[in-house]
């Protein structure tokens, strides 16, 4: 346990608190800050008597006795989620769509299809939207009610992504929550907020930076930001690329 | 259900902080919590929507308290206990229950590249449905307040959007929630101006684009 009870510390604790990232590991955290020793949880006088590390365990433990999980599935469930599936795949849709008008135009129109043209053809039922931002037009994408999330073309989402603070927000204040992650929208730009209430699942299109017009699609690709795709971010020209 | 999951123009939840090159998962358990929600969900035991479901109904302060995966190992155990696949003496005591049987994992190993980012198909184009909305149709978000599943954030009750976009034929959440079917439904994209649902004070540009199923909405 001691990797779980030092890994939180005092400033990542304040750090996170805000939005409940942590705040399974808290009671950790002051335990840790109370006992500066190490020992097994089990005294009488333990703060938490079933933190989620521990129960998880027992739960896995349990599930593989069982036989209703196989711990071989786990570990390649972890490393897919950690190693395989993330922000690169829809970068990779993004750049193409930068590169090929024709290609961008079905994306728009069947986004599905397009993507399965690059080789992800096994997510065609995500029922896929891609939304394009531009210079009057900024799409948000949120889930109000939970946290939904294109997970093929983005992997997991990020904390703030599932937070109360943005998930309450972003429909109500959306220029102030992009203000909040830097970008000042001008008042004429129209901003339209996608609340994922169903099992559609939407991925922004960003606008392509200037500066970038000798850039490769593999060089394009690399600048395409997770937050850009969700619409909290624009991507930035590249550093030495024309402004 | 008007929980405290629909979180949706609520106010003074603190400031968003996104965190710089942070990991898939901050503690190893949340990466096993995330594989076993996968690896049981595989026994179709329960539908997507009962396990939304599952953390809605999580009491309203320990919702706003746990750590993402914390609810989703909380709901988990509710879970398996509620639909018989294990007892909750054994989760007390860590153990099977003796003589219990051994049962064959639905998910393997070698299973696990084809299937790990995705959900599974919720569209039913041949389900026979009637359309009652076409794009460009105004239309009004219905007042309804149901005690259970909806993905009808309380936020849009009542406003006048427009139908924007056709989805096509989808699993109704409300009825699948509760294992009472899927009773597929049509479902639109609905556009929602930020005046109409926030007031004068909103920007006169900006818009709220949200998905409904045909039964949330009416004529307008």
């Amino acid at each position: 346990m001691a990797d779980d009870k030092t890994s939180v510390d005092r400033r990542g604790f304040l750090k996170y608190a805000a939005t409940g990232a942590v705040a399974a590991a808290v009671p950790n955290s002051m335990h840790a800050q109370e006992h500066d020793h190490d020992h097994d949880h089990d005294h009488d006088h333990q703060v938490v008597p079933s933190d989620p590390a521990l129960r998880t365990k027992a739960l896995e433990s349990l599930l593989v006795e069982k036989g209703l999980v196989d711990r071989a599935a786990l570990d390649a469930l972890v490393d897919a989620y950690e190693n395989k599936i993330g922000p690169r795949n829809g970068a990779r849709v993004v750049a193409r769509a930068w590169v090929d008008s024709a290609y961008k135009e079905r994306l728009l129109n069947n986004a599905p299809a397009a993507i399965a043209e690059l080789g992800y053809g096994a997510v065609q039922d995500e029922h896929l939207v891609v939304l394009e931002n531009g210079p009057r037009v900024h799409n948000l994408v949120v889930c109000t009610l939970c946290s939904c999330y294109p997970w093929p073309m983005l992997g997991l989402p990020p904390v703030w992504y599932k937070s109360a603070p943005y998930r309450s927000r972003a429909v109500i204040d959306p220029r102030g929550v992009l203000r909040e992650f830097g970008l000042e929208l001008p008042e004429d730009v129209e901003v339209r907020v996608s609340d994922s209430t169903a099992e559609v699942r939407y991925l922004v299109l960003p606008e392509r930076p200037a500066g970038t017009e000798k850039m490769t699609e593999e060089e394009l690709a690399a600048l395409v930001t997770r937050d850009a795709m969700i619409g909290a971010a624009k991507i930035e020209p590249p550093p030495g690329g024309k402004a | 259900m008007n929980g405290i999951h629909d979180m949706g123009g609520m106010q003074d939840m603190g400031p968003i902080q996104p965190e710089k090159n942070e990991p898939v998962f901050h503690q190893a358990w949340e990466g096993r919590m995330a594989a076993i929600n996968r690896a049981i969900g595989a026994w179709g035991k329960w539908s997507l929507d009962a396990s939304r479901h599952g953390i809605e109904i999580l009491p309203p302060a320990d919702y706003l308290r746990m750590s993402y995966y914390e609810k989703w190992l909380t709901r988990n155990v509710e879970l398996l206990v509620k639909r018989g696949m294990v007892t909750r003496e054994e989760i007390e005591t860590g153990k099977p229950a003796p003589g219990s049987q051994k049962a064959t994992p639905p998910l393997t190993a070698a299973a696990v590249p084809a299937v790990a980012g995705r959900r599974g198909n919720f569209m039913r184009p041949e389900a026979e449905a009637t359309a009652r909305f076409e794009v460009g149709q105004n239309v009004r978000a219905r007042n309804m307040n149901p005690v259970g599943h909806t993905r009808l954030p309380r936020y849009a009750r009542g406003k006048k959007g427009t139908i924007v976009r056709h989805h096509g034929i989808f699993v109704f959440p409300d009825t699948n929630a509760h294992f009472l079917g899927e009773q597929p439904q049509h479902l639109y994209s609905v556009r929602f101006s930020a005046r109409e649902l926030w007031g004068d004070d909103a920007s006169p540009r900006d818009s709220v684009y949200i998905d409904m199923w045909d039964s949330y909405l009416d004529h307008a």
